[in-house]
């Protein structure tokens, strides 16, 4: 086979030699546009998994590059003036010129033609050769002329850095977290060879610009963060290599062939460099095209199928786990002013590769740590010296108001639709009994209608009558006797989601109009085209934050340890604070602080009335993922000023204000994780997450990387205490 | 988990005879259900045709869409479709609906393909309330409703196909269930996984039925992969890597068995990849 390869880095460069490798009478030549000893980037990250691999597939590669990695099995973070090493994370780096020099005498010495300083045009360089391989890089020319083909897609990151390198000779892998009155600066730093470390300093848009980073030359910034890092560096350099400030571009491709042209390395495929993976994945490509060639060595088409069905997965898998860690590092700043340890803890499981469980089995010691200083912040007392048994993290209780949860688990009820004129009966004592015994820390009854023309199907339970409070009083005082759980009342009005069917057979099916009642809104718009136009909230004589308080009351008399204020799901108060559903220009609807006018009496109303010391919490979207709705931002400042009203716990969910037109999430694990950390740490309130959340694990860590206070539990396959099933 | 077998209508050779014998002898087998696909620019039979006439011949077996391009279809003609099978089944027929992935097909037959995952939505809305009106008909006027209606109290099972956030929403908001496109038990679990947390997030009550489907060739493998790099072959690269995933062996779909009831499938239908009427007794053979 004749092959041609565009690019000789260290994905070309090793596919070449294993090409050759494999069969003598492969005729391989490789293009590069730079010399044999240009590189840029100083060192790089090579990880331990994939070296294991170079030894089984390359012996003599193996060998030559094993004897130039710098090892270490730990890693330092700097913040607030200490040190924090945590260990377990096997990792080493070698310099990129190193690197390149060993796989490119190795392929030399296979009969790899090397031509260096040659630019390649695209694909047609090599056009009489049966496989072209493009492996030069992000800026891949090949990709780029073959684009539609490849459906190439970049995302580009927010954050802007630089990739310096410098004479101080870190231990390990280190973080340095300064904060400066530009704001955040995080350094990215390991050690690669004798004498030389890899110094990435990465910052905000923002911040960049603040510092005057936008307007200065090279040699400017260079010297901007050899002073502003002079007591990390100890008198020693920082040294530039074109290291301008660039803002990372993750790259995707739905496919990485085309005819006889194949994409390896970051020409195919970009993932952060704060995991430390491009050089990783891109010798892992060469290993398994090398393969897939040698296997289908006739079929072109066959080993590309082979070649992306093993790679592409554990591809994406990185390329998302480094967009989650390219976000946390974006977004870090909400996270200075955590405790050290619990700092430490939230970096180390930023990516959601390593969770506590995972980090345990490297790490116990620092594990044990975070235990014990979430314990002790949990309970109030003083954090001891000496080493202790400490509970998991979702075993801390949690003291809002005047109440104490034993736990950190919340399991959420699911509309019954079978209760009868609003009271409560024998299946949600059921379903309460069972939540309760199996030991949740909290749970919250299903949406509970503050007023019959608030409540969502004809079956809703409610709070708004006498009857209702002596029948939840009775279902209670069963519960008491069964553990120290508490319990929520989710109150709610559902606005123009009224006088539906039951949700069994599906959501927002209207009642005949001779069943149904009339619906309230802000504005008249149905929720649905089928659904009924409601009326006008606000001229209406029906007193809604009456009914709110009345409800708060009776939930404290039946009993309730804990209320909840829906502002959620496309409800009445949800549907006041979204843009999207409230068009008014008077009193109460237009810029988001009138529109929070009317969901902020409503609260004030029920705190009156609300013993002082339970908790009250608000359900609350935060986002209506559409572009004329609320946003993330617009949550965090509704919930900020919810705090101020007395609430002490925020819900925080996203999503159907409207039925349609905004875009769906996409359901993967702990998808409204990220959104509960940024109200949480940005609002400064207790918040409650769920979604996708299904083992105790995940409760732990986002328990104690403080990405919120409480977690539900997804019933899941794991527990349901209604497992209805219609399949025969 | 149930286990049920796809009806050939759309592998070469499965003319109208073997489509009835075929359907016949699964009804006899251990299989819970046949399944049938959708395609309009292809060499294939209609779905909803092919169950209708395997509803004449069956007595006991579940007949199920896997799916049916939902906005191809007129949804009146669609709702009273299905409930003409489900009356011809006594009460056999469970209904999975999704946008399908070919423009082809909708050009041909002159749909629109943009805003198709809206219609779908508006379609699955609709199909229960036609059906409900059938059923509520007694107190309408003979003229306001569309008959016939379904045998089965709710209706046909409803199930929602596709991969995005938004099908994941739309099974969680109108449908009873999800069902899966085909894949390795790693990728079913994940489409599970997403589905439940979309009904959970939704605030739906119970838990969504959850189908799974694999192709399979025990004879001829090389047919059966001949046939799905043609019939996949409008997926360009992405067609082998179907093929790849052909189940050739009883190990493999032992193994494709035990991953997808790991999963939480409930069903799991095997598509014939060959039109092959031995292929019945191998299958069940395997899980009988």
């Amino acid at each position: 086979m004749r092959v041609g390869i565009i690019g000789g880095g260290p994905a070309g460069l090793y596919l070449a030699t294993l090409l050759a490798r494999a069969d003598p009478t492969h005729e391989v030549t490789v293009v590069e546009r730079n010399s044999p000893d240009a590189t840029f980037g100083w060192g790089v990250v090579f990880s331990e998994e994939t070296l294991a691999e170079l030894r089984d597939v390359d012996h003599e590669t193996f060998v030559a590059l094993d004897d130039l990695l710098v090892r270490w099995q730990a890693l330092d973070i700097r913040y607030r003036g200490q040190t924090i090493r945590s260990r377990g994370h096997g990792f080493s780096a070698i310099s990129r010129v190193q690197l390149l020099g060993t796989l490119q005498e190795r392929a030399r010495s296979l009969g790899v033609r090397l031509r260096f300083e040659h630019e390649a045009a695209g694909p047609e360089t090599f056009a009489d050769r049966d496989l072209v391989v493009g492996a030069d890089g992000i800026a891949s020319t090949v990709r780029t002329r073959l684009q539609d083909a490849f459906g190439t897609s970049f995302q580009p990151h927010a954050s802007r850095y630089a990739w310096f390198g410098t004479d101080l000779l870190f231990d390990v892998f280190t973080f340095i977290f300064e904060e400066t009155p530009h704001g955040l600066f995080t350094v990215h730093g390991y050690p690669f060879d004798g004498g030389t470390s890899t110094f990435i300093v990465e910052v905000s848009r923002d911040t960049w610009q603040r510092a005057g980073l936008d307007r200065m030359s090279e040699e400017e910034s260079l010297q901007f963060c050899q002073t502003l890092f002079a007591d990390h560096l100890g008198g020693h350099k920082l040294m530039s290599n074109r290291s301008v400030w660039t803002r990372f571009v993750t790259v995707r491709n739905r496919t990485w062939h085309h005819r006889n042209v194949v994409l390896v390395g970051d020409a195919a495929h970009t993932a952060h460099f704060s995991i430390g993976s491009g050089t990783k994945l891109a010798m892992e490509d060469a290993i398994a095209l090398a393969r897939a060639l040698t296997e289908s060595p006739h079929d072109l088409e066959a080993a590309f199928t082979h070649y992306e069905l093993d790679r592409q997965i554990p591809v994406e898998r990185f390329q998302d786990a480094a967009a989650d860690s390219a976000r946390y590092f974006e977004h870090v700043g909400r996270h200075v002013g955590f405790a050290p340890d619990q700092f430490a803890f939230n970096l180390l499981t930023r990516s959601g590769r390593i969770t506590r469980l995972g980090l345990e089995l490297r790490d116990p010691a620092i594990v044990n740590r975070v235990d014990r200083w979430h314990q002790a912040h949990a309970t109030g007392r003083a954090l001891t010296a000496e080493p202790l048994v400490a509970a998991a993290p979702r075993h801390a209780p949690l003291t809002l108001a005047g109440v104490t949860l034993p736990n950190r688990v919340v399991l959420s009820l699911a509309a019954t639709d079978v209760a009868q004129e609003g009271a409560p009966g024998r299946p949600h004592e059921t379903s309460l009994l069972a939540a309760v015994t199996a030991g949740a820390g909290l749970v919250v009854t299903e949406p509970l209608a503050v007023s019959a023309h608030g409540r969502v199907t004809s079956g809703s339970a409610g709070l708004y009558h006498e009857a209702h409070v002596e029948a939840w009083h009775t279902i209670l005082a069963r519960l008491r006797s069964e553990g120290d759980t508490l319990v929520a009342a989710r109150s709610g009005h559902a606005g123009r989601r009224g006088a539906t069917r039951p949700r069994r057979l599906g959501l927002d099916r209207p009642l005949p109009p001779k069943e149904a009642w009339p619906l309230l809104a802000p504005s008249p718009l149905p929720y649905t085209p089928r659904a009924q136009v409601p009326r006008d909230l606000f001229e209406r004589d029906d007193d809604v934050v009456g009914d709110f308080a009345a409800a708060a009351a009776h939930a404290a008399a039946a009993g309730f340890d804990l209320l909840v204020v829906d502002m959620s799901d496309g409800y009445l108060l949800a549907s006041v604070l979204s843009p999207l559903t409230n068009r008014r220009d008077d009193l109460w609807g237009g810029p988001l602080d009138v529109r929070l006018r009317y969901p902020l009496r409503v609260l004030d109303a029920v705190r009156a009335v609300w013993p002082r010391e339970r908790p009250l919490a608000v359900r609350l979207n935060v986002d209506d993922r559409h572009p004329d709705g609320l946003a993330p931002e617009d949550g965090v400042a509704i919930a900020r000023i919810l705090r101020e009203h007395g609430c002490h716990l925020v819900d925080v969910v996203a999503g159907h204000t409207v039925a349609d037109g905004a875009t769906a999430p996409d359901y993967r694990r702990q998808f409204l994780v990220g959104l509960s950390d940024r109200v949480r740490n940005e609002a400064g309130v207790a918040t409650v997450t769920s979604g996708a959340i299904t083992t105790f694990d995940e409760v732990d860590t986002i328990v104690a990387a403080g990405r919120a206070d409480l977690v539900v539990l997804d019933p899941g396959r794991h527990y349901l205490p209604d497992r209805t099933r219609r399949r025969p | 988990m149930h286990i049920g077998i796809g009806l050939p209508t759309s592998t070469p050779g499965g003319d109208g005879s073997l489509l009835t014998d075929w359907a016949r002898r699964a009804d006899e087998g251990p299989f819970s259900s046949l399944g049938v696909i959708d395609r309009i620019v292809y060499r294939s039979h209609d779905p909803l045709t092919s169950l209708a006439a395997a509803a004449a011949v069956t007595r006991r077996i579940r007949l199920c869409t896997m799916i049916v391009i939902g906005p191809l279809r007129n949804t009146t003609l669609l709702a009273k479709q299905a409930a003409s099978i489900d009356q011809l089944s006594g009460g056999r027929l469970t209904l999975g609906l999704s946008i399908g992935a070919r423009r082809e097909d909708y050009d041909a037959v002159g749909a629109r393909w943009s805003r198709r995952g809206h219609h779908l939505s508006q379609q699955l809305a609709e199909l229960r309330d036609i059906w409900e009106t059938a059923r509520s008909a007694d107190d309408q006027p003979r003229d306001s409703h569309i008959g016939p209606a379904p045998a089965q109290p709710d209706g046909p099972e409803l199930l929602v196909g596709g991969l995005s956030g938004a099908s994941f929403l739309r099974a969680a908001r109108y449908a009873d269930g999800y069902v899966h496109g085909g894949g390795p038990p790693r990728a079913f679990a994940g489409a599970a996984n997403r589905a439940r947390a979309a009904w959970l997030d939704a605030g739906r009550p119970g838990e969504p039925v959850l189908w799974g489907q694999s192709y399979f060739a025990l004879g001829d493998a090389a047919a059966g992969e001949a046939y799905m790099r043609d019939y996949y072959g409008f997926a360009g690269a992405f067609a082998e890597k179907i093929a790849a995933g052909l189940l050739t062996s009883p190990t493999a779909i032992r193994e494709q068995i035990r991953g997808y009831e790991e999963g939480g499938c409930h069903e799991l239908v095997l598509l014939p990849a060959t039109s092959d009427p031995a292929e019945l007794d191998r299958l069940a053979d395997i899980v009988g």
